[in-house]
């Protein structure tokens, strides 16, 4: 049986379960929606001082939240894998012969179909609010965030099945995910810190992604940023899929 | 249909000071045949789970060597599972998914079409007694449905082996006889050779051909439900004596014929060979010293005194006491 069957026929099981209760979807963009709509004003005055490549608050907020929709809500997909091992679902297949990097793959389907369904809400919601961009460099910003959302899930799926808690997994993603925030520009451009702070968030591969994705909404396809950004986001995707597959792949898991 | 030679599963928790070092299971040896129904028995924690894990190939053992279906489970897991049924503990579905849609993807992960997996799930709704719960949400149905349709699950690839692990826990008398015969039903009907893991004592007698006994990693016994009853010496014969200072002279008398005598309050209780033939006499016996009985009853051995004879414990001690043997590392 093909990999792909496989991968499908999982997704299909996992799909059917989301769309039982979509109001998940709508409850994951809670976050960057409300950033949007609450915090997006305050920038309006302040954006021309950035010294970014748009002047329009919004132009410059979306993509940031855009990355953001895509390491939280990514990241949180692994709740949910929790929940399947203890109802048995997770030990259910792992004894039918069907590959085990398909049943990865089959969720990680699931989890960049919601991303892409709150990525065009949230895009479509940032455009009333008077963003504008090029609808290429709108296009390539998405696929950008879809493909670090993807690696996010699968580190997410990955660090579920080793946890197997919730209490463990929670406080861990809040670790990693302060600073991520914190030192990546989603909010505000690190431009406008001190040295100090610029060096340390130019450790920060997330920080790439942000301005390769803001780059690219604001059209400015010829930066290297935007190649910085996707080189990234392609290195995080192949870590996190490797981390995901490998364990999922584990006999022991 | 299971080989198995030296199965050892040893897992490693803590770290530094804390670090230990679990035996679950330490050199479990394995022959069962094609359509035998093998009772796997023991205390919680006894291994009886860790060993089912390694043979599905869900856990890769520590150490030693196993054929099921005629592959070997760490060089050729994926033909094991393709041979093998398995229903967990825990269950094997969504519960908040229809209970068909469950059935059908999981049987189209076995390679079935859509419309093999949906005629092969239908047909064993009906044969589990399903019918009308297709469209029902597992968590709407009642812990024998449940665990039925978790049956279901692990057979709708049609399996020649089946693992169950402990298929009744947590249902009521009535669902458990109800999935008993279903249990039955798997070799007769269906020809299957079915291993189940159980901790309850009458659930292993009355299903398995063959009950192996497993207790702190290791198998302790390995026969037939009457061969291993005949291990115990005789019927316990407990008898309730109705002044309590004749207990002393019923202890005596009953000591002629018994083993084991013991007391216990206004209770004496031994171990009679053929207590059938022997307690008349008993009786005739207590009358003629005056002996005057509230009640006296006559138990033919249990499993549990089996293992209470091979292990020196009652599962229920052995239950409430240690789980896993653990070693500091």
């Amino acid at each position: 049986m093909s990999f792909a069957r496989e991968s499908t026929i999982v997704f299909r099981r996992q799909i059917r379960m989301n769309l039982r209760n979509p109001a998940w979807v709508l409850i994951g963009i809670m976050q960057p929606v409300l950033y949007l709509l609450l915090f997006g004003p305050l920038l309006e005055p302040l954006v021309g001082s950035f010294g970014v490549s748009t002047d329009n608050a919004y132009t410059f907020l979306v993509p940031g939240l855009l990355v953001q929709l895509g390491l939280f809500g990514a990241f949180f997909a692994g709740f949910g894998l929790i929940g399947e091992w203890r109802e048995g679902v997770i030990e259910a297949e792992r004894v039918t012969p069907a590959n085990r990097t398909a049943l990865l793959v089959g969720r990680l389907m699931r989890d960049v179909l919601q991303l892409s369904v709150q990525a065009v809400i949230l895009v479509a919601l940032g455009y009333l609010m008077g963003m504008r961009g090029p609808i290429g460099g709108i296009v390539l910003g998405i696929i950008i965030t879809l493909i670090v959302g993807g690696a996010c899930a699968a580190a997410s799926n990955a660090l579920a099945l080793t946890t197997k808690s919730e209490d463990v997994m929670a406080p861990v993603i809040n670790i990693v995910m302060m600073p991520v925030l914190l030192l990546s520009g989603i909010l505000l451009p690190m431009t406008i810190g001190p040295e100090w702070l610029q060096h340390l968030s130019d450790l920060m591969p997330f920080k790439y992604i942000v301005d390769g994705v803001r780059d690219s909404f604001a059209g400015s396809f010829g930066t290297s940023s935007v190649l910085w950004g996707a080189v990234w986001a392609v290195v995080l995707a192949a870590l996190g899929t490797w981390w995901g597959t490998a364990t999922f792949r584990k006999e022991n898991a | 249909m299971i080989t198995a030679r030296g199965l050892v599963q040893t897992f490693h928790t803590g770290r530094g000071k804390n670090a230990k070092e679990v035996h679950a299971v330490e050199g479990v040896d394995l022959d069962i045949a094609e359509g035998e129904v093998v009772g796997f028995l023991g205390p919680n924690g006894a291994g009886k789970t860790t060993t089912l894990r390694m043979l599905t190939t869900l856990l890769r053992p520590t150490a030693g060597t196993a054929t099921v279906a005629g592959y070997d489970v760490v060089a050729e897991p994926v033909q094991v599972r393709r041979s093998i049924g398995y229903v967990s503990q825990v269950g094997a579905t969504f519960s908040g998914a229809y209970a068909g849609d469950e059935v059908v993807d999981h049987g189209m992960l076995y390679g079935m079409s859509r419309a093999d997996a949906v005629r092969r799930g239908q047909e064993l709704f009906e044969r589990l007694q399903l019918d009308g719960l297709w469209k029902r949400m597992p968590r709407n149905m009642s812990g024998g449905q449940k665990r039925r349709l978790d049956v279901v699950m692990g057979l709708i690839h049609d399996p020649t082996l089946v693992f169950l692990d402990e298929p009744t826990t947590g249902l009521d008398p009535q669902a458990r006889a109800n999935l008993w015969q279903h249990i039955e039903g798997l070799r007769s009907t269906h020809g299957a050779t079915v291993f189940l893991t159980t901790h309850y004592l009458d659930e292993a007698d009355a299903l398995a051909d063959r009950i192996l006994i497993i207790d702190q990693g290791r198998i302790v016994a390995a026969d037939t439900p009457d061969n291993l009853k005949a291990q115990v010496a005789g019927d316990l014969v407990d008898l309730e004596v109705a002044d309590a200072a004749q207990v002393a002279v019923a202890a005596e008398r009953l000591a002629a014929i018994a083993e084991g005598v013991e007391r216990d309050g206004r209770r004496v209780r031994g171990r009679v060979a053929r207590a059938g033939r022997a307690v008349p006499g008993l009786l005739r016996d207590l009358e003629a010293a005056g002996v005057a009985l509230d009640s006296i009853e006559v138990a033919r051995p249990t499993l549990d005194d089996v293992f209470l004879t091979l292990t020196g414990r009652t599962l229920r001690d052995a239950e409430a006491g240690e789980g896993e043997k653990e070693k500091v590392a």
